[in-house]
């Protein structure tokens, strides 16, 4: 009976505060470096962390429909507004902490040449993949670009939209679109695409990576702990080895 | 109910149909070689036909993707013949035949095991070939289950998703059918509109197992 009393207390004792398990809410692209953060993290401070990749209008209507969630960070600004809007995450808390830039990719293998975006038009390309252009935020910002080298109307026929950017960088990679536009740490990651021309960041749109704490987690001290992590000297050198832009702590 | 909307219901409606035609001899076919005959290899057959149903519908696609891919061994020989597949309304098709196969395949087989095989000999013994008995005694005795199994194939094609958006994507205009547009609506918040594809949906199954209902009562088929 004391060991079964014994047992039971431990259990229950576990999961308190001491140490936490956070709920991350990060955009698509994010995946693959925030994996390779995790475990540094999970050992400094005993923590562990959950994540939850998808597009980011993915994420804000997961958080508005109460989904767990203790930090949320998206690829742009407008899902974190809709959020603030809504007084769902803590406004105190957002900052943004990281840029991109678009990128022009083809399949590995294929020889086409890509000399500026307007070779997008041309007949050889016959299919373009984009995430969703309306919503989630690769695809808005690759329909930014090519509308502000009036490109859209021309291109918009070809457009096979994904449900987020590592769905666009997949049907590029299987070689079953010709061409794709997706952030550049997407196809520096991959082995199965070729950069044929990179946007640069004077000509491309603004990419900017808020980060919050979610209005209704439970435990925003954790939350905001990991927050400053990501911030940290140490995480902002994994993150520029995958190719992102580290903003300046404010 | 907006014209794109329409349109998603409209090209719905059309593909589903053109899936149940392209599978319906062979799926009728199919089912008849289960019921009447013993073959070799006719249990792995029969696994093959029913594999689809069993399997997540996303592992179906897949497997489509790889076969009718750019660089799959079918996809190869339908890109030099300058014919795409992934990603267009092909593909939607592929996908409807391939999850509404099985669905026709065991409506049918059913329907044939009922038929008394006692006519098909009588007809046989007073002359009738193979082919004008399976025409005029097994199909109308087996009518019922057949039409039965069509209206399923149909509406599990009108529902298909997971191995739609798999191998055609989800192209507005081009390859979003009824289920990709109500998932993009929840996606994005829109569930007014969700709602109102939900009740089309909704019409067009109780509309389809209506009329096949009705159809055969009036052929005055035993209930």
């Amino acid at each position: 009976m004391n060991l079964a009393a014994a047992l039971l207390l431990a259990v229950l004792a576990a999961p308190l505060p001491l140490r936490a398990t956070l709920h991350v809410s990060a955009a698509a692209s994010l995946t693959d470096v925030l994996q390779e953060l995790a475990p540094l993290y999970e050992k400094q401070t005993g923590d562990t962390l959950l994540f939850n990749f998808g597009a980011s209008s993915l994420l804000a209507r997961q958080i508005r429909e109460g989904a767990p969630a203790d930090l949320v960070i998206s690829a742009d600004e407008l899902t974190m507004d809709s959020l603030q809007q809504r007084r769902l995450i803590v406004a105190a808390s957002r900052r943004s902490i990281l840029s991109n830039t678009l990128a022009i990719i083809v399949p590995g293998d294929s020889r086409m040449k890509i000399a500026s975006p307007a070779d997008l038009a041309r007949d050889n390309i016959r299919n373009l993949a984009l995430a969703e252009p309306q919503s989630v935020p690769a695809g808005i910002y690759a329909k930014e670009y090519l509308r502000k080298l009036r490109l859209w109307q021309k291109v918009v026929p070809k457009v096979v939209p994904a449900d987020n950017v590592r769905g666009a960088l997949a049907a590029v990679e299987s070689g079953n679109a010709d061409a794709g536009i997706v952030y550049k740490t997407d196809a520096l990651h991959s082995k199965l695409v070729r950069i044929a021309y990179e946007v640069p960041a004077s000509v491309g749109p603004e990419i900017s990576y808020p980060a919050a704490v979610v209005a209704d987690s439970k435990q925003p001290a954790a939350a905001r702990r990991l927050l400053d992590f990501l911030q940290s000297p140490r995480a902002q050198g994994v993150f520029r080895k995958y190719g992102f832009l580290v903003k300046p702590r404010q | 109910m907006s014209a794109a909307e329409w349109h998603v219901v409209a090209f719905t409606l059309r593909v589903a149909a053109l899936s149940t035609l392209l599978i319906a001899p062979l799926g009728v076919g199919v089912a008849w070689l289960l019921a009447r005959y013993r073959w070799p290899g006719k249990s792995l057959a029969e696994t093959v036909v029913t594999l689809p149903l069993v399997l997540p519908p996303v592992a179906t696609g897949l497997l489509l993707l790889k076969l009718v891919g750019r660089r799959g061994p079918l996809g190869q020989l339908l890109d030099r013949a300058g014919v795409d597949v992934v990603f267009t309304w092909r593909a939607v098709v592929l996908a409807m035949m391939a999850m509404s196969f099985p669905l026709l395949v065991r409506g049918c087989r059913v329907a044939f095991e009922e038929v008394n095989v006692r006519f098909e000999q009588v007809a046989r013994t007073l002359g009738a070939s193979d082919w004008r008995v399976f025409l005029t005694i097994t199909v109308p005795l087996a009518l019922r289950g057949i039409v039965g199994g069509l209206v399923l194939a149909f509406a599990r094609a009108i529902g298909e998703f997971g191995a739609t958006i798999v191998v055609a994507g989800n192209i507005p205009g081009r390859t979003r059918t009824l289920a990709l547009a109500m998932y993009d609506d929840v996606q994005l918040g829109h569930d007014d509109a969700a709602f109102r594809l939900l009740g089309v949906a909704a019409a067009i199954a109780f509309v389809a197992l209506w009329t096949s209902e009705a159809a055969l009562r009036r052929r005055g088929a035993p209930r």
